[in-house]
């Protein structure tokens, strides 16, 4: 009998092997070690979690509140989150069936893919995007389908766009706004349109809203509330930004029943439920966080103001983002690429920005700078990328 | 609460410029609208937030709980603005339960504030009785912490 040597490469699936490298951890490897790094690469708040609701959280430990919890997550929390729900999304989620507490909105993708995704189902999305949406959707065995956004239209999906990438095997459309990298939103009559367009061509939405929170103007526009579009829509929230609990690793899904219990089977045998910590803080964050986010959302507010002013007297053409921590102005004037704009500026003045096209080809010629930061560096990193220009 | 004057308590030397970048103004604007706010007497001043513990010869403070005789016309007023104008009192509050005037005191030694406290305030016609408490450690002032808070520790690039 033949004996076959395999190297652990050869074990790995195939789906998994052909999913290539994420181009900001590239930048990641780039930056990382580099002393003295003024870095508008971090999609992270920089807030301390606020001190009551860590302070929560650490009581509950001191407690002995260390256990699983429902699957589903702590009634409490699912309760509050009804609520929550209702105030600011106008949508009548009920708390038993319709929400699943999850590891952060990032397990809540994953879930919402494998429980509705065939092989081979194609998922409209629009880039630039947040890194882990194609990977995601091909880990599920669906086929990725890019749809553009541009400058022309501050980033917004367009149906028209949308029109022309549509297939018969065609199953879910994806959303993120207010938008990681671009910092866009929508305005009622956008997601009306979508809305529209996942009917008429019968497709499941899941709407990623985790930066719903840093909404600055034009107000909040969701696509849960949108009634006729209940029954086909998974709608994603969490903790992160809001509440600066990245490392909670909190988020939720609201959806119909039937495909709240189809998730709830993948959550349930992966994961058996959210870290228990976690859901306490949560719950404190809903029930007496309001202020905590309204302070920060001000200070992102007038971070956004001053980066977005500093870039376009600078002569970097930037639109201004109604939501989210980025903007993403284009350095096409400069004539180098969105690549050879961030390796220079990192190399010649210690100033970190992910190129655009790390977030999809039509990110091309654009750079994502994070003001997730305080205002000393972003004051300093604007005097630094202005000289940069001035000396190119 | 005026924006403009949030970002003044957490930074009064914030240039004019940046200033109006982040609240979407001009500087004229933001000039115009400071020079308001100070001949109103909303803006009294712009100090420096200082960790004295950490001057190499600082000020003693205490906290005075004063009790005092209300007046029939002017309350408190009268003997409140009275002892306001003793230079040692740095502030000076009024207060609901069992004393009427908090003050914190400053001097340049223990004994200075004890002989303050005694020569100076206690005989005020209108005291009726004074409680000290001496300051020994700042862990927060005006809202500032006074030890620094943990470096950035995030991650310098993440998605």
């Amino acid at each position: 009998m033949t004996t076959v040597s395999k190297s652990a490469r050869d074990f790995i699936a195939p789906h998994l092997r052909d999913i290539p490298k994420s181009g900001i951890r590239d930048f990641f490897d780039i930056v990382a070690g580099r002393k003295d790094v003024i870095s508008l690469g971090i999609g992270e708040p920089d807030f301390q979690t606020p001190w009551h609701i860590r302070e929560k959280a650490i009581a509950s430990i001191e407690r002995g509140v260390t256990r699983y919890t429902s699957n589903l997550g702590t009634p409490e929390l699912r309760q509050a989150l009804t609520d929550y729900m209702r105030a600011s999304f106008h949508t009548a989620y009920d708390w038993k069936t319709e929400i699943l507490v999850t590891v952060g909105v990032s397990e809540a993708f994953d879930i919402a893919l494998r429980a509705v995704l065939s092989p081979g189902d194609e998922v409209l999305y629009h880039e630039p995007c947040f890194v882990a949406y194609a990977p995601l959707i091909r880990m599920a065995h669906g086929v990725p389908v890019a749809v553009n956004t541009f400058r022309k239209d501050d980033f917004r999906l367009t149906v028209s766009e949308l029109e022309k990438k549509v297939t018969p095997r065609t199953r879910v459309l994806l959303l993120n706004f207010p938008n990681n990298p671009t910092g866009a939103t929508l305005d009622k009559a956008d997601t009306e349109a979508l809305a529209d367009f996942a009917i008429r061509h019968d497709l499941l939405v899941i709407s990623d809203e985790v930066y719903s929170e840093l909404t600055y103007e034009g107000g909040r526009h969701s696509m849960a509330a949108i009634p006729r579009l209940r029954e086909r829509l998974i709608f994603l929230n969490g903790f992160s930004k809001a509440w600066s609990m990245t490392g909670f690793r909190l988020g939720y899904v609201c959806a119909p029943a039937p495909l709240t219990d189809a998730m709830m089977k993948i959550h349930q045998y992966c994961m058996m439920c959210a870290s228990s910590t976690g859901q306490i803080a949560g719950l404190e964050a809903l029930r007496h966080g309001e202020a905590d986010i309204a302070e920060m959302r001000e200070s992102y507010h007038q971070r956004r103001n001053f980066v977005v002013a500093s870039l376009n007297e600078m002569g970097l053409d930037c639109f201004m983002p109604r939501g989210a921590f980025y903007v993403f102005p284009s350095i096409e004037s400069t004539g180098l690429t969105s690549q050879e704009f961030a390796l220079r500026l990192l190399n010649e003045r210690n100033v970190a920005c992910v190129p655009g096209t790390a977030f999809g080809a039509c990110g091309a010629g654009f750079l994502r700078c994070a003001y997730a930061t305080g205002m000393d560096q972003l004051k300093e990193a604007m005097d630094r990328i202005s000289d940069f220009i001035t000396k190119l | 609460m005026d924006p403009l004057l949030d970002l003044l308590k957490k930074n009064a030397r914030e240039p004019d410029a940046i200033l109006a970048k982040e609240l979407a103004t001009t500087e004229e604007d933001i000039r115009a609208r400071i020079a308001a706010y100070e001949a109103e007497g909303v803006i009294r001043g712009f100090q420096a937030v200082l960790n004295t513990d950490r001057l190499e010869s600082c000020d003693v403070r205490a906290v005075i709980e004063l009790r005092i005789r209300p007046e029939r016309e002017g309350g408190f007023d009268r003997i409140a603005n009275r002892i306001g104008k003793f230079p040692q009192v740095e502030s000076m509050f009024l207060m609901s339960g069992g004393f009427d005037l908090l003050l914190i005191v400053k001097g340049k030694s223990l004994q200075e504030v004890a002989n303050f406290v005694s020569a100076r305030l206690a005989p005020l016609d209108g005291v009726l009785s004074t409680a000290t408490h001496f300051m020994l450690k700042t862990y927060k002032d005006q809202g500032v912490l006074m030890e620094s808070e943990p470096h950035d520790d995030r991650l310098q690039v993440c998605p």
